[in-house]
């Protein structure tokens, strides 16, 4: 009941919104602000009123949904310790999503009803445990993406905006696949909490090709070199709040997705396929950051960064640790606040000086002093700066992989020096330097939501980077089932 | 719970309470807050909360020091679980021992005479209330490291004081060379930093259970258990960290280039503590580096190396502060040098003497720099007659450093040189040289700076308005009372920090704080006090004949050096090498292009001939899609007929 009221509040915004007369129009980011608060407020309830030590998953609703002969799906939502966390984290950021669009002017009522479904749609993929549902969460996400980056991009918005789409479907295809070949097989079924006990066996395809089915669909979303294309062109062009909720949350269905779905449910074969995840984990790490490095547009350098700290999460999952796997999910709520942040303070800084091009910016620090204290310190988060957010995350993944695969961590331990490289090398040519008379005219001047917003991510960095034990007691209980199963097959 | 270490050295344990520990680290730390939450418009406040908060420190870090002299260097430890990530266990705690105790008293007494002097020098500056925020942070950073009872823990402030010097080195970010040198300083110390995270992985993995205690640490690394090589990694990865952060070769470059900071940044971060903090490290692990006589001869030709090329750099800079930059950068060397001669006490000795007489030179190069708006030394000249103070106090400390008896400088650097030729007579060598040449360099710029006719300074530039410059170049003064007080406090330690040899205090307090006691005894030794005061005497002669006599001229002694004298001009080229060839040609335009490329035309060209097969084909398609709802149904019907086939086939009935 309380996860379909979670999901609700989002939608039932949505719905008010569109029933606003077009006169009203500018009262639609009060409805969005309301039932962001209110979704933020009830899964922040959620999350203090969870009890770790329970086994399997909480909250859980259970009703037949479609029944006919060995084809049964069910409305089936719960949570446990590794969704939960990400749930507040998609909560936050909405809310951070809704606030940062206040200065949009066009077409609001569509815009920030999208917005809302969008983040229904999320919440509904970190809920759902039927894995049709699941999957009709999961592609539902693309509708109001393709709306938001098409309508309200800049750029070659529509370019990217498909791009995107037929990336993920494409990812989605093998996805599905999997889904029916799972699910069909001896002891297969469609409830994710069975699928999650039983072990599969008998399946049209191999097991492991029903794995790496899986994985791609997943892989696509993280992402994964080489499948990351998309999203440099995605964030380079969308608005700064679906930027926000694309890096912040989107991202993180992927590896999600690959902790419940691929680890969970075929754990010989997460074993079997560990190395390779690793090893493209940690690929995806420098590959990622070497390329950030020759980055000219802002935003699209952020992107990149986004592959190199995805590849952490690969990385940590690939270990198949408790510690590893720990760190993997802290390392998504830790980039999706950290780059969130980075996302919201370039789009301030891109709706003052109405260009990304880093060439053009420069000496910013003068014009815009506190725009740049915001930008300095989501960079240090994003570099891995002990007692932020990023450092707890990457120290805890290291640790955990490295007792399984030395050499895969001491390779993408180099992540650490070019993090600091791009970042720092980029602060210097947009913030730092002499003033440039270009921008004598840009002020630093905020409204009160730009203001919320840098501070409450701020803050919600300074807690995971200073308050670990709140997310990992969180998901210790969770993460050791999943440990389990694998533990089950190794030995 | 108070958790013991039996296997002390000392037999009493520090009846310290636990809370003046955090009290010490904390009490910085709410100065920022203070000044970050409400004191950034109100300067002189911002000044006065930094000097309170890191005044308590310092009251509490002396109580913590005769609290452990009491207890004849006693170890104590008080930790606290901070996170668990299923078998990792993180702790935060304190330790207070002989060398926290004695690193305490250097990092806040330099601390507080910095501040006291920055309310002077910083005074007009639009940045004053963030400088002072950011020096409270910095503090706050270093007190932790020093009093951290773990690896992890050490780690984090570790980042956290590079963190502080990234901001302070780049303070006036409008400099174009002020970012770039915050940015180098970062990145060059994080390339060391990678050694001590790898120490970290290593000392998780297969040190003592899991578990990242520096007392537990030690005992592992002494009990014979551990294989010699994972001691040797160890070691090295640690040396690894401490070589970035003490800008030791190869992974010096960064200090130099560390000047652009404000000059009270400089003589507290880059002169007296976080770039000893490297020196902290490897002392804070000697048993492990004990355990590794690898490890340790790259210990000491490392610092060997780093200090002779420094110091041949220190011999040609024209800058003042340049000059005391290398002549730091040498300096760091010989305690590397120290420690890895086993001289554990004698570096730490000449690390905290160290601190007190270079933190003097760089106030004094402040103070010129205050009256004449510049550091080139060829701008200065004569200043004797109008800084009297500076000028004494600057002398002191260039005393101290060129190790002349019976001042601070002389007890510490001899102490080395008797460690270093007891281990190995090529080091002692080294260390020699680098003492003639330590000499030669300071007077040079004693006689150049405060001898002959004043050269006029720096003119003040009208159309700069970040230069908070006040006075007059051509008429150079004394500055005020506020910096000229720490000058004259701190020539009290330049000049008799090194009574504590005598009693043999320092030696058992720093001693105190390993598991167990040093091999080496070491002894007064007359020949080798005399031959390196012969030597400093005979470098400062030296100075004297060229600069202040001009018996010979400089350049015919330069020329008379030939190419030598390039490459130290050059700086032995390291830069160009890093800068120009490694990172711009190698990395940025070699590697990383190709991957860009790579990216952008087989990776997601791919992805875009895809796209443009599926195009092309669903055009010669189309002709299907010829709006005739019966050919739809029929494709519809034959879809339909594929799933259902699918599955049954998957699954029969």
């Amino acid at each position: 009941m309380e996860l379909t009221i979670l999901l609700l509040i989002p939608v039932a915004g949505a719905v008010l919104i569109g029933l606003l007369p077009e006169r009203a129009e500018q009262n639609a980011r009060w409805i969005a602000l309301l039932s962001a608060v209110a979704a933020l407020a009830f899964s922040l309830f959620l999350f203090f009123d969870f009890d770790s030590a329970t086994p399997g998953y909480s909250y859980v609703v259970k009703e037949r949904w479609v029944d006919i002969s060995s084809f049964n799906l069910h409305y089936h939502l719960g949570v446990d310790g590794i969704s939960l966390p990400l749930i507040v984290l998609t909560t936050c950021l909405t809310l951070a999503s809704v606030l940062i669009s206040f200065s949009v002017t066009k077409r609001q009522r569509l815009y920030y009803a999208l917005l809302l479904v969008l983040a229904a749609s999320v919440l509904g993929v970190f809920m759902a445990l039927d894995f049709m549902l699941f999957f009709m969460f999961w592609e539902l996400e693309l509708i109001p993406m393709f709306l938001l980056i098409s309508i309200w991009g800049s750029g070659r918005k529509e370019y990217s905006a498909m791009k995107f789409v037929l990336y993920t479907i494409a990812g989605s295809a093998f996805m599905l696949v999997a889904i029916l070949m799972l699910a069909f097989a001896d002891g297969g079924s469609f409830d994710l909490v069975e699928l999650g006990e039983s072990n599969v066996s008998g399946a049209l395809l191999p097991l492991g090709w029903v794995f790496a089915f899986l994985f791609v669909g997943f892989a696509v979303k993280l992402p994964v070199f080489p499948l990351h294309t998309w999203l440099p062109d995605a964030h380079s062009d969308a608005p700064t709040a679906v930027s926000v909720m694309l890096a912040g949350v989107l991202l993180k269905m992927g590896g999600y997705g690959i902790i419940r779905m691929c680890v969970t449910i075929m754990p010989e074969q997460a074993e079997d396929f560990g190395i390779w995840m690793a090893g493209l984990g940690a690929f995806s790490i420098l590959y990622g950051a070497f390329v950030t490095l020759r980055q000219t547009d802002f935003k699209r350098l952020i992107a990149y960064s986004s592959v190199s700290h995805m590849g952490i999460v690969l990385l940590g999952i690939g270990a198949l640790g408790k510690t590893s796997i720990m760190g993997a999910n802290y390392q998504m709520l830790a980039h999706g606040v950290v780059t969130g942040m980075l996302f919201v303070m370039i789009g301030l800084m891109y709706d003052r000086t109405h260009t990304r091009e880093i060439a053009k910016l420069g000496g910013l620090g003068r014009q815009m002093p506190l725009i740049t204290t915001g930008l300095v310190f989501a960079g240090f988060a994003s570099l891995g700066l002990p007692a932020l957010a990023g450092f707890i995350a990457e120290i805890t993944v290291f640790l955990g992989a490295f007792e399984k695969f030395e050499w895969a961590v001491l390779a993408s331990i180099f992540g650490v020096v070019l993090s600091a490289g791009y970042i720092l090398w980029t602060l210097q040519r947009v913030v730092f330097g002499p003033v440039k008379h270009d921008w004598d005219g840009v002020t630093d001047q905020h409204q009160w939501w730009e203001h919320t917003v840098a501070g409450g991510m701020a803050v919600l960095i300074l807690i995971l980077g200073l308050y670990p034990a709140l997310m990992m007691d969180t998901m210790s209980g969770s993460v050791d089932q999943v440990i389990a199963r694998v533990e089950e097959v190794q030995s | 719970m108070p958790f013991l270490l039996a296997e002390s050295a000392a037999t009493s344990v520090p009846t310290i309470d636990e809370w003046v520990l955090w009290a010490i680290i904390a009490s910085p730390l709410i100065g920022w807050g203070l000044i970050v939450a409400y004191l950034r418009k109100i300067p002189v406040v911002a000044g006065g909360v930094a000097i309170a908060t890191i005044g308590v420190s310092l009251a509490l870090s002396f109580f913590a020091l005769f609290n452990v002299i009491d207890a004849d260097g006693g170890i104590l430890v008080h930790t606290h679980e901070w996170f668990t990530a299923g078998s990792l266990s993180v702790n935060i705690g304190v330790r207070i021992d002989g060398l926290t105790a004695v690193m305490l008293v250097v990092v806040t007494s330099v601390a507080f005479l910095v501040q006291l002097y920055s309310t002077g020098y910083m005074h007009g500056d639009t940045g004053y209330g963030r400088y002072f925020a950011h020096m409270c942070l910095f503090v706050f950073s270093m007190l932790g490291l020093v009093l951290a009872d773990n690896l992890f823990m050490i780690f984090i402030f570790w980042e956290l004081v590079g963190l502080c010097s990234y901001l302070l080195i780049g303070f006036w970010f409008h400099r174009p060379a002020a970012a770039a040198a915050a940015k180098k300083a970062f990145i060059t110390t994080r390339i060391g930093d990678l050694g001590l995270l790898a120490a970290l992985l290593l000392i998780w993995t297969r040190g003592p259970g899991g578990s990242f205690d520096v007392g537990l640490i030690q005992e592992w690394a002494t009990s014979g258990e551990p294989e010699g090589w994972i001691i040797t990694l160890f070691a090295l990865g640690i040396f690894a960290g401490a070589v970035g952060k003490s800008a030791q070769f190869p992974l010096h470059v960064w200090l130099p280039d560390a000047m652009e900071g404000p000059t009270p940044v400089s003589a507290l971060i880059h002169a007296a503590t976080m770039v000893a903090a490297g020196v902290y490290l490897v002392a804070r692990f000697f048993p492990v580096f004990e355990a590794s006589h690898d490890a340790m001869t790259v210990v000491a030709w490392i610092g060997a190396a780093t200090s002779l090329i420094a110091a041949t750099i220190a011999i040609v800079q024209t800058d003042f502060k340049r000059v005391m930059a290398y002549s730091t950068v040498s300096q760091l060397g010989l305690m590397m040098l120290s420690l890895g001669a086993f001289g554990y006490v004698a570096a730490i000795f000449h690390l905290f003497t160290h601190a007190f007489f270079k933190a003097l030179l760089f106030l004094t190069a402040g103070s010129v720099n205050h009256a004449t708006n510049t550091y080139d030394m060829r701008l200065m000249g004569g200043l004797r007659k109008y800084m009297p103070i500076t000028f004494a106090t600057c002398v002191i400390g260039s005393l101290s450093l060129a190790g002349i008896f019976p001042l601070a400088g002389f007890w510490s650097k001899d102490e080395i040189l008797l460690d270093a030729f007891r281990e190995n007579p090529g080091l002692w060598f080294v260390a020699q040289l680098v003492s003639l040449l330590t000499a030669f360099y300071i007077f040079r710029a004693i006689f150049l700076t405060f001898f002959g006719e004043y050269r006029g300074g720096q003119p003040v530039d009208p159309h700069d308005h970040d230069s908070h410059f006040e006075g007059d170049p051509a008429h150079p003064h004394e500055p005020p009372w506020s910096m000229r007080a720490p000058l004259l406090i701190l020539a009290v330690p330049a000049i008799a920090a090194g009574a504590f040899v005598i009693n043999h205090s320092f030696r058992d307090l720093i001693e105190g704080a390993l598991p167990h006691a040093l091999e080496h005894e070491s002894s007064f030794e007359w020949s080798i006090a005399i031959s390196s005061t012969v030597l400093g005497v005979l470098g400062i002669g030296l100075a004297w004949a060229i600069y202040q006599k001009h018996w010979l001229s400089s350049r015919s002694f330069a020329m008379g050096f030939g190419p030598l004298t390039a490459l130290f001009e050059q700086k032995w080229y390291f830069d160009k090498l890093y800068e120009d060839f490694l990172v711009k040609r190698v990395l940025q335009s070699g590697w990383n292009r190709l991957l860009e490329l790579n990216d952008k035309y087989v990776v997601d060209g791919v992805v875009n001939g895809v796209g443009t097969v599926a195009r092309v084909t669903s055009d010669r398609m189309r002709v299907i899609q010829n709006g005739q709802p019966q050919a739809y149904g029929l494709g519809f019907a034959a879809g339909i007929l594929v799933v259902v086939v699918a599955v049954f086939a998957a699954n029969p009935l």
